[in-house]
């Protein structure tokens, strides 16, 4: 039978920096709790807000997967291998940070905050070498499950290091579907991005998370039209 | 009151040297910082830590030896892979091993 762990979003951790506002599923920085450690391979899933103009001066990485998705705005990156990048609303980001890189990120528009999610998973390899990419993803189909992460470089969407797949999907009000796990020793955390949905008629608030595992699939029905991520990701690594 | 004692261990010494200010930061931990296994031996040999920090370009062979000699020593200070590289998950990867 399947297990489930329900994190509502008014129970994540909270920082208020001024210029960074962010909301902390999981044990992160000066928040810590020994309950909220991880979900499986899934370490770090943060809400962040980033005011006009402000950002993440450069700061160090290593020996974990990435994954940057903008909500709204963009933020300016630029890396220690090179890369300088744009990334906004509607992409992806990903590095493996391996061996060690060195990035910062800067919301380049003065005039716009930007929203983003952050997102680290454990790799299944340490000491890679570091990699970045970028690419866009599809928002405008409706009412199926978007792949946008997987461990296959030949895959849709971006890869890494972790037998990991992430799914996007805007979902309109009464909409049901099966999500079929590719690894049935794997779990799936449900992040909602806007609206209301039941995962086995458990129902979930906007930025509520909810952790399923122990199965080999289960039923997400929107109860209003709604947005969310599907986060596969390994629960023993 | 005695501060815990953490030895961190990694390849790239940028990174290494920015996870012991980190730890520096708090009043009642210190960091000692190693580059090599053959430099977090001599460590070791000459004093017991509380907590030991498996940084990047360590690889499993290198903290299996590691191991052995403070098997050796009778230590039975925890051996902790680090990840993430900053402060992110620093702190609570500490509070784990040393069962905060």
């Amino acid at each position: 039978m399947a297990q489930t762990v329900l994190h509502p979003a008014n129970t994540r951790g909270a920082a208020d920096h001024g210029w960074l506002k962010s909301f902390h599923s999981f044990s992160f920085a000066g928040y810590y709790n020994p309950e909220r450690i991880h979900f499986g391979a899934l370490r770090v899933l943060n809400d962040d807000f980033v005011t006009g103009g402000m950002g993440f001066g450069e700061h160090p990485h290593d020996n974990m997967e990435i994954i940057s998705i903008p909500l709204e705005g963009e933020l300016q990156h630029k890396d220690s291998m090179g890369n300088v990048a744009t990334i906004k609303a509607g992409e992806i980001q990903v590095m493996s940070a391996g061996t060690g890189i060195y990035h910062s990120e800067y919301n380049s528009d003065p005039n716009h905050p930007a929203k983003f999610l952050q997102i680290w998973v454990f790799p299944n390899q340490r000491n890679v070498a570091p990699r970045y990419d970028q690419i866009n993803i599809d928002k405008d189909t409706r009412n199926e499950f978007i792949q946008i992460l997987s461990p296959n470089a030949d895959d849709a969407g971006v890869w890494i290091y972790q037998d990991a797949w992430f799914n996007l999907a805007n979902f309109d009000k009464s909409t049901s579907r099966t999500y079929t796990l590719n690894k049935k020793e794997n779990g799936v955390y449900v992040f909602v991005l806007s609206g209301r949905l039941e995962v086995n008629g458990q129902p979930l608030a906007i930025r509520d998370g909810l952790g399923i595992w122990d199965t080999d699939s289960f039923e997400v029905k929107a109860a209003e039209n709604a947005e969310f991520l599907l986060m596969e990701v390994p629960m023993k690594f | 009151m005695q501060k815990i004692e953490i030895l961190i261990i990694g390849t790239n010494e940028p990174i290494v040297k920015t996870i012991a200010r980190l730890i520096d930061k708090k009043d009642q931990w210190h960091a000692a910082t190693a580059f090599s296994l053959n430099d977090a031996l001599e460590h070791c040999y000459a004093k017991a830590y509380h907590l030991i920090l498996i940084g990047a370009g360590i690889d499993d062979r290198q903290e299996e030896v590691l191991k052995l000699h403070l098997e050796k020593l009778q230590q039975d200070t925890p051996v902790v892979k680090h990840y993430g590289g900053g402060s992110g998950l620093l702190y609570a990867e500490i509070y784990q091993a040393i069962g905060k």
